[in-house]
């Protein structure tokens, strides 16, 4: 088996586990468990296996169908990929521990993997496709699957924001549709390497900039940047607890941080015009979303908020276009994902024992809950920036890239930023887990088996991730995902000398 | 007048229904089969296989259509059409790669031709038509549950 060959299994095993499910969910009880951590557990194999592909073998192309590129569909798998699938896959099997236990609650366990595994598709799909038009069907597969996600409880307020989420997104899909369109009505090509080479060679046009818009408000809708962002307070709570950290810590930023650095950094080609665009919204997403966090009393709303404002420091570091801010953009972005979708399970558990999201409602969670309250110290602390833990050295490399390349007004946000998210989540902590016991909660318990196990692992992380900074860790995992971003448009003599290799 | 004692519509458009059915399935059957050799094609065919259906439970009412087509057997197809989409492509790595027409190609515009692209315009007429079938029965069903809880 060449090593080629792993890169279409990231969308031929969540497919073919998301369909067998809906086939023989009823057979016995254990069957959608089984299937669907399965599944999440050899994509994760595969993506640490990526990682090694990448350090052997550089990027590599394949061709869906054999047929010559640029003609047909390509699949690319270089350190950008190989990156985001680790982080996408790693989340998604602890979400998928984390739900045999909490998905008991609904009666449709069955159902929630079937959509669980079509989600994990469309976003590994978005991530190794090399098509444009390939990404936009994967980006509609996993938006789509997530709309039906957030509706998964059929109560009337999920419902209502499952529909708001739906309408605000297909929207955002549609202005990608349309700035594809375009591109492809400017260049003849869909392979995003050969557009890049096509637009390279047309010089600036006019269109491009109309189409750098259009992906602006699209993707940026489907990330949650500030102008963009208000079905994401509605949508993520409401989804169930899963689902909202499936959200938050890797869909909005498969689907629109990544799309939107592959598209404009490797394909459109990065203008300072852009970059300042970039960073003023991650700027603004950074300190509205904190100020509209910290009043929050529903403890997931408030992490809905907090995501818009993280988001809001991974593309003020990859929007600044220096090495440094780059990489402390991906990382932020890994960590991210991990204390968030810590976050989301944490209060997932406490909705579990305790039955409230309302932070006036819980109080000294700690002593009956010591693994939730303990994770979740660890994580408040990570999103907050306090160091040994990732969130500190991912924040400090953006700070820090921002100071070198004379932006004193953004690093002294981003500070700023930091300060308020630790004030929130003391706040969470001192309502939620310390203080005195309330009194209808002194017969919870803590929470089973897998729930636990996969908190436990993701704080883990947490308290490790800063390792990842380590130069010889670094050449593997994060240095080669911001080289690709770092190339720029070069990124396509690159795929175009694989092609041209393999043929 | 004679109490209306059946569900559904009236006696003429029952029988036209009976007389026409058959028919479209036919001609649904005829858009799959030569989706690679003239306009249709999967999509297509089953969207009107779908409808052929959907006339039935109009005209009869939702139980006489569920005796034969039930829910649960919709969903089942729809899994298999899905499936069997993504079989033909994996059984495109016994010729090197993922999605490769490994059946031999034959002579052009002829029913027998094309390699895999046929048998992929079946599975996706089981996905689409039972899946659009499902889709008009779950708004039926939920209608007729808002209308009981009124």
């Amino acid at each position: 088996m060449q090593a080629v060959n792993i890169i279409p299994m990231f969308v031929i095993v969540p497919l073919a586990g998301a369909f067998l499910n809906s086939l023989v969910e009823k057979k016995a009880k254990w069957v959608p468990d089984a299937i669907g951590n399965l599944s999440a557990f050899i994509l994760f194999f595969f993506s640490v296996l990526a990682v090694q592909v990448v350090r052997t073998h550089g990027t590599l192309v394949y061709s869906v169908g054999a047929w010559k590129l640029p003609l047909g569909i390509a699949m690319v798998l270089d350190g950008l990929t190989a990156f985001m699938l680790v982080t996408v896959n790693f989340i998604a099997f602890m979400i998928a521990l984390y739900s045999i236990n909490y998905m008991e609650r609904f009666t449709a366990k069955g159902k929630f993997y079937t959509l669980f595994l079509l989600m994990l598709t469309g976003m590994n799909g978005v991530i190794v496709t090399g098509d444009i038009f390939n990404l936009f069907v994967f980006l509609e597969i996993a938006s789509v699957a997530s709309y039906a996600l957030v509706a998964f409880g059929t109560e009337k307020h999920e419902l209502e924001a499952a529909f708001k989420y739906a309408v605000m997104s297909t929207v955002g899909s549609m202005f990608v549709l349309l700035g594809i369109v375009l591109l492809y009505g400017l260049t003849s090509t869909l392979n995003m390497a050969d557009m890049a080479n096509m637009l390279a060679q047309k010089g600036a046009a006019n269109l491009v900039l109309m189409v750098s818009v259009l992906f602006i408000m699209g993707l940026g809708l489907k990330a949650a940047l500030v102008p963009f962002h208000a079905w994401l307070p509605d949508a993520h709570p409401s989804a169930p607890a899963p689902i909202s950290a499936m959200l938050s810590g890797i869909l909005i930023k498969s689907l629109g941080v990544y799309a939107m650095v592959r598209i404009f950094y490797n394909v459109i080609g990065m203008t300072a015009e852009l970059s300042s665009i970039i960073m003023f919204l991650g700027t603004l997403s950074m300190v509205v979303g904190v100020f509209l966090a910290i009043g929050q009393w529903d403890l997931k709303r408030l992490l809905a908020y907090h995501s818009i404002s993280q988001i809001g420091y991974v593309f003020l570091g990859i929007g600044l276009g220096t090495p440094l801010g780059i990489l402390g953009g991906i990382f932020h972005l890994f960590n991210h994902s991990v204390f968030k979708s810590l976050l989301f399970l944490n209060s997932g558990a406490i909705e579990y024992s305790a039955g409230t999201r309302d932070l006036q409602k819980m109080g000294g969670l700690m002593s009956k809950m010591p693994v939730t309250g303990s994770t979740n110290l660890i994580a408040s602390m990570s999103i907050a920036g306090i160091p040994p833990f990732n969130g500190f050295w991912s924040k400090l490399i953006i700070i820090i890239a921002a100071v070198q390349a004379q932006r004193f007004g953004y690093a002294f946000w981003a500070v700023v930023a930091s300060v308020l998210t630790l004030a929130s989540f003391m706040k969470v902590m001192k309502y939620a887990y310390f203080g005195r016991l309330k009194e209808g909660l002194m017969s919870i318990k803590e929470v089973p088996f897998f729930m636990k196990l996969s908190m436990v692992v993701l704080s883990v992380v947490c308290l490790i991730g800063g390792m990842l900074l380590i130069p010889s860790l670094r050449d593997i995992f994060l240095n080669r995902a911001s080289d690709v971003i770092a190339l720029g448009v070069n990124y396509a003599a690159i795929v175009l000398k694989e092609v041209s290799l393999s043929w | 007048m004679i109490q209306e004692k059946h569900k559904g519509m009236s006696l003429i458009v029952k029988t036209i229904t009976r007389l026409t059915v058959g028919f479209i399935i036919l001609y649904g059957i005829y858009i799959i089969s030569h989706g690679h050799v003239s306009p249709g094609g999967g999509f297509a065919g089953g969207v009107i296989i779908a409808l052929s259906f959907i006339h039935l439970m109009l005209a009869y009412g939702k139980e006489e259509t569920l005796k034969r087509l039930p829910h649960n057997a919709a969903s089942i197809l729809e899994s298999i059409g899905a499936l069997l989409f993504l079989m033909i492509a994996v059984l495109g790595f016994t010729g090197g790669s993922f999605f490769l027409n490994f059946i031999p190609k034959g002579e052009p515009f002829r029913l027998f031709s094309a390699g895999i692209i046929p048998l992929c315009n079946v599975a996706i007429s089981f996905k689409v038509s039972a899946g659009l079938f499902a889709i008009f029965v779950a708004l039926v069903l939920l209608k007729l549950d808002t209308e009981k809880k009124e």
